[in-house]
Formats: structure tokens, C-alpha cells, sequence
């Protein structure tokens, strides 16, 4: 009987269903990967947002702002990365604190909503950009 | 034989606080990270709501931008890239405990006072630049 198992768990293991998924050291990496790619990408959103709150935020100054190839491609590098990060943070804290049926429904929450404003907000960029 | 299964039994993160742990202002420092992790998602959907509007032409951003004038809005962004820059600021705390490093007490709390100063003087840079600018 030499059945051997591709994931290197036990069957009564793989029942009780606890113990390592075998994605946690990977997600702990992107996680702090895009944590460090973060720290560049936040500190020009936050001066460039200052900049333009303090300034007339208009229509036609956003506009021009957005459309300028560096930043719009800093801005979807900054959405991208941020997101990406976003869901696996909150991702982590619902297995923190969320239960059963719960924890799955907030864990497919989180996702979707991410996934959606991730491409609500690079589309809108691309398409001030190129427009 | 019935014993039960540790799936029911095993605590989650949140009971050691009050519980067991006495209070120290480095673990409000811990509890901030998570909490402005939570803030900067909520904020970073409506960056994409302002970008939407932006992207729906005049008439939509119009209805849009006196918010971002208004006082409201400015607390607003304030607030939010400071959630950020304190983040970042302890987010640099964290990468450096991963590699091992800043782990004594004193260190620790030391580091802590730095985030907090940092975020400060960082989120009131952006905005004296943008002013002065
Ligand atoms: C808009 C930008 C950001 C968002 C929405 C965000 C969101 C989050 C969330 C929700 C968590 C989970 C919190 C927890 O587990 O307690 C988290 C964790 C983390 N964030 Fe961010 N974050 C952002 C920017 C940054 C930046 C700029 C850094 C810079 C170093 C950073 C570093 C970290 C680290 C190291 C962790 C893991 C902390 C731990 O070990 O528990 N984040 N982030």
C-alpha cells in the first residue's frame, strides 16, 4: 500500500482541515514585498495629493495632472500595488477574527470588492489618460 | 471516547487583550497599524471614486469637487494621509522586526516614538509643501 500523498499531509490531517494551507509563507513574502514597494509609491501619492487638495482641484487641473504619462502610470502602479497588499491584509484579519460561515463570506466580500475598485480605478486613470 | 476536536476549542487572536496582557502604549501602537490598515482600504475606494469621476467628465467631477473643498473633505484627506504615513512609518517597524531587528524593549519603544513623530512631521510637510507651493 504505498499510496503517498502529493501535499505531504497525513489523511486524518487533511480532515481536521487545520494546519498549513501551504500559501502562508508565500503570502507572508507579497505581503512585505508589496509593503516595500508601497513606501516610495505612498509618499508621492501623499505630497501629490496634498498638492492637489491645496490647489483648485478642479476639473481641468486633475484632468491635466492624471494625464500626464508619468503619473498616470505611478497612479496605477500605486492602485495596483495597494490593493494587492489591501486584500491580503484584510484577508488577514478576518482569519483573525471571523468564524464559520462568516469568515467565508467576508473572505469573498473583501476579494470581490478589491478586485472591483482595483479595476474601476485603473480604468478611470487609463482612461483620463488616454482619452 | 468523545473528546473535542481542537477546532472548537482553540481561541482566537482578540482574547488575549484585557485578559492577560497589561496594557502598554506599544501595543496601541500595534492596534493602530491595524486599524489604519482598515482606514486606508475604505480611503483607497474612494481615491477610485474620485478618479471615476473624474474619468465621467465635467459634469459628474463638478458635482464631486466642492466636497473636496469643503472643510469635510480637507479633515478628510488629512486624516487619511496620515493614517498612511503612520502606517508606512510602523509598516518600516514591521519589515525591520521580520529580518530580526529592533526587538529590545527599549528599541521598541524607542522606534515607536519615532513612527508617531515621523508620521506627524511627514503628513505636515506634505501639507506646508503643498501651501507654501
Ligand atoms: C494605501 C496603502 C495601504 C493599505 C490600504 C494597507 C492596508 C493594510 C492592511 C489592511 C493590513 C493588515 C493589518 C493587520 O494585519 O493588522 C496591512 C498590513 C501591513 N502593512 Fe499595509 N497598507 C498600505 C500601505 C502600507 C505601506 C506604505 C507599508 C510600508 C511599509 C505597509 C506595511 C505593512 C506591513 C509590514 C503589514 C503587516 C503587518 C503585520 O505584520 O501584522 N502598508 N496593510
Amino acid at each position: 500500500m504505498a499510496k503517498t500523498s502529493k501535499d505531504l499531509k497525513s489523511p486524518l490531517s487533511r480532515a481536521r482541515g487545520l494546519g498549513s494551507a501551504k500559501d502562508g509563507v508565500h503570502h507572508f513574502w507579497v505581503l512585505r514585498i508589496s509593503a516595500l514597494a508601497l513606501i516610495p509609491l505612498s509618499l508621492w501619492f501623499v505630497f501629490s495629493l496634498a498638492r492637489l487638495a491645496t490647489g483648485p482641484a478642479d476639473f481641468y487641473s486633475v484632468q491635466h495632472w492624471v494625464s500626464a504619462p508619468s503619473v498616470a502610470v505611478t497612479l496605477v502602479l500605486f492602485l495596483a500595488t495597494a490593493l494587492y497588499h489591501s486584500v491580503l491584509g484584510v484577508q488577514e484579519v478576518i482569519l483573525d477574527y471571523a468564524v464559520g460561515s462568516l469568515r467565508l463570506t467576508l473572505l469573498l466580500a473583501s476579494q470581490f470588492l478589491h478586485a472591483i475598485v482595483a479595476a474601476a480605478g485603473i480604468f478611470a486613470v487609463l482612461k483620463v489618460a488616454l482619452g | 471516547m468523545t473528546t473535542k476536536t481542537p477546532a472548537q476549542s482553540r481561541p482566537l487572536s482578540p482574547f488575549m487583550l484585557g485578559q492577560y496582557y497589561r496594557f502598554q502604549w506599544t501595543s496601541l501602537l500595534s492596534f493602530g497599524h491595524r486599524i489604519t490598515g482598515i482606514g486606508l482600504t475604505f480611503g483607497t475606494a474612494l481615491v477610485a471614486l474620485w478618479l471615476i469621476a473624474l474619468a465621467s467628465g465635467v459634469d459628474t467631477y463638478g458635482a464631486v469637487a466642492p466636497h473636496l473643498k469643503a472643510w469635510y473633505g480637507q479633515a478628510l484627506m488629512f486624516a487619511w494621509t496620515w493614517a498612511l504615513m503612520y502606517h508606512l512609518c510602523n509598516g518600516i517597524r514591521h519589515l525591520f522586526w521580520d529580518i530580526g531587528v529592533g526587538f529590545e524593549l527599549k528599541t521598541a519603544q524607542r522606534s515607536g516614538t519615532f513612527v508617531v513623530l515621523g508620521s506627524i512631521v511627514l503628513t505636515v510637510a506634505a501639507w506646508a509643501v503643498a501651501y507654501i507651493a
